[in-house]
């Protein structure tokens, strides 16, 4: 026979019940069927004989009721009424299912089905926007990778290949004027020259030697004792060739511009300038001195 | 081998005292697990003697030809070992020029676009993904950034081609701290996507310059030299503007090195023709390539011209792709 009270009392307030799970200030019915999840004389489908509830599955909602006619059959207890897909006909299917049953599980069974329906509405519009994709790592492989890494990054000696690179360009010329100091190229190019056409030079330097006056640098000076580059601008005939590098370098510097449009490089990103026609044009020295070393010229004469 | 050098010592121990073993012994088969880490132990040191001596002949030979020695053999780095990769570029290669002239840079290396990079990230990032994409911002000319807002990546791309960008920079962030870094060449051109790690921002770099200024800077990369090697490698110069500032004295760097490629900024200034003097300035991170694919960004339906593949390609510890 079905006493609901005896039932309440023997798994209800204070005993035990394998659905209940207890907190501090509550108690939950892990019970499939419980239509509010808590447990309460009202709620617990064990001890009520005339039940209803709302379940979802794959999306759809179903109804199910359960009724003392059928308590001693067991298989066919819960009866499953699938609910609209529309939400205010599935309130008046319910309405109508449950139309003589008590307020309290009416009530609850639309509350619930309220819910479901706003949660799976979420869903869909979540699975629209853009999924987090989860990517697992596995830590044998991020180990190797972190000590590949560090053993690269020593044998990669980043601040001397930097370093090297940036004497090359130098030495290249992608810098163009902007630095005094690229004598050693000059100085190397000039033997060179002096080398190969001694004779010509020394015919040229019979013409001009007559009135103009060339200030040269000892034979056994060295551009690297010096180690501040202000310095420089002290040295005579330096200067000199800077100078005549920078005037003759200013007018051309519209050829220079066309030539370098001309080869472009894809991997170094300065400009080429020519330094041929700059070189040939050693060996004839026109001095044009610019306002800044003017005094220093001058007191290194007297 | 470990059995012939244990042979070669056994018939050496016979000879003193001990027991005898049969030809075919290896130390792995003592059961014994004290007995055999002892006989692995004096194997080991026999090896060591054995070394020893042998570098000892050696230099007092060296010594005694003195001037006549044949010359000091070159270590063997992993750089030495390198297996050789068939797609490496040889510089007056006429097929790799012709791709080049013809590729989706070509563009930019003939001057007809200028770089404008767009940077964003991930999903409500965290505050070092932000800050590392502000200091990427300002190392990187012409770039914006952008706070993401939840936008798909599919949308985000034909409204940043509308407006004009060259490039889209997304960094990838998990656990506030970012990871990945993927890089879209806007016209249609090729994605890459590469892990990040160690990422240092400016605050924490030792003995670092002021922070950098507007001028453009220039451009080092270093060691790409297979066909993916260079592809990357334009792809990295493309983000820059063509003329470099020297005003500025700013250099950024690519550096690949076993694969991974390394990112530096620093402001550099000649002390005189023969030293140069270098302050890293700017953030640093490491990079590594894992997918190189041909169109722009599409996860599902890409064409990828290069995945990395752990299995296939992490076998060999010689064998390098960039």
């Amino acid at each position: 026979m079905q006493h609901d009270d005896v039932i309440w009392d023997l798994i209800g307030n204070k005993s035990f019940c394998s659905y209940k799970v207890k907190t501090k200030t509550q108690q939950f019915c892990r019970n499939e069927y419980n239509i509010t999840g808590l447990c309460n004389r009202s709620s617990c489908p064990l001890a009520n004989s005339q039940y209803a509830t709302v379940r979802e599955e794959k999306g759809l909602c179903y109804l199910y009721m359960k009724v003392i006619e059928r308590a001693a059959f067991p298989a066919r207890m819960w009866e499953k009424v699938k609910l609209d897909r529309n939400y205010a006909k599935a309130l008046e299917q319910i309405d109508e299912n449950l139309i003589y049953w008590p307020r309290f599980i009416r009530h609850k069974c639309k509350q619930r089905l309220t819910k479901i329906t706003q949660y799976l509405i979420r869903i869909r519009k979540l699975t629209l926007k853009r999924q987090r994709k989860l990517v697992p790592l596995s830590r044998k492989v991020e180990r190797r990778e972190k000590r590949r890494e560090e053993k690269a990054l020593i044998a990669a000696q980043l601040e001397n290949a930097i370093e090297k690179e940036l004497l090359d360009r130098l030495k290249q010329g992608t810098y163009g004027d902007i630095y005094n100091f690229p004598i050693h190229a000059f100085d190397k190019a000039m033997e060179k020259q002096e080398e190969e056409t001694e004779s010509e030079e020394e015919e040229e330097e019979d013409e001009e030697e007559s009135g103009t006056r060339e200030f040269v640098a000892e034979e056994e000076f060295e551009e690297s004792d010096l180690s501040d580059f202000e310095d420089m601008n002290n040295l005579k005939g330096s200067s000199d060739e800077e100078e005549d590098a920078e005037e003759q370098s200013s007018e051309e510097e519209e050829t220079e511009e066309e030539l370098e449009e001309e080869k472009t490089k894809a991997k170094s990103k300065g400009k080429t300038p020519l330094k041929g026609p700059v070189r040939k044009k050693r060996a004839y020295v026109e001095i044009e001195y610019e306002q800044e070393t003017e005094p220093a010229q001058k007191s290194k004469a007297t | 081998m470990d059995s012939n050098e244990a042979e070669g010592e056994e018939t050496e121990k016979k000879s003193e005292s001990g027991p005898c073993f049969p030809p075919t012994f290896s130390v792995s088969e003592i059961k014994n697990k004290q007995r055999r880490h002892s006989m692995f132990l004096k194997l080991k040191e026999e090896k060591r003697k054995q070394k020893l001596e042998l570098k000892k002949k050696k230099k007092k030979e060296r010594k005694a030809l003195g001037d006549k020695a044949p010359p000091k053999e070159v270590p063997k780095t992993i750089e030495n070992q390198r297996i050789y990769d068939e797609t490496t570029v040889n510089p007056e290669d006429e097929e790799v020029a012709f791709d080049e002239g013809t590729d989706e840079f070509s563009a930019y290396f003939n001057r007809l676009t200028n770089p404008k990079v767009l940077i964003t990230t991930s999903d409500r990032p965290r505050g070092r993904t932000v800050r590392f994409c502000e200091q990427l911002a300002t190392v990187i000319p012409h770039a914006h950034v952008y706070y993401r807002r939840g936008l798909a990546l599919k949308r985000v791309i034909p409204q940043c081609v509308s407006r004009g960008f060259t490039y889209l920079m997304v960094i990838n962030e998990d656990r506030k701290v970012p990871n990945g870094l993927v890089l879209c060449h806007l016209p249609d051109g090729p994605t890459a996507h590469f892990k990040v790690s160690n990422v240092r921002l400016r605050k924490e770099m030792k003995r670092r310059g002021k922070d950098p200024t507007e001028h453009v800077p220039e451009v080092i990369l270093n060691n790409f030299t297979t066909r993916l090697g260079h592809s990357i490698g334009r792809m990295f110069a493309a983000l820059f503007p063509h003329d470099p500032q020297f005003v500025g004295r700013q250099v950024a760097t690519f550096h690949n090195q076993r694969d991974f490629i390394f990112f530096r900024f620093h402001r550099y200034i000649f002390k005189n023709e023969k030293k140069v003097g270098i302050q890293e300035l700017g953030p640093r991170f490491t990079l590594k390539l894992r997918s190189l694919q041909k169109g722009t960004f599409d996860s599902k339906f890409g064409e990828y011209e290069w995945v990395h593949k752990r299995h296939e390609m992490d076998s060999s510890r010689r064998k390098f792709h960039l």
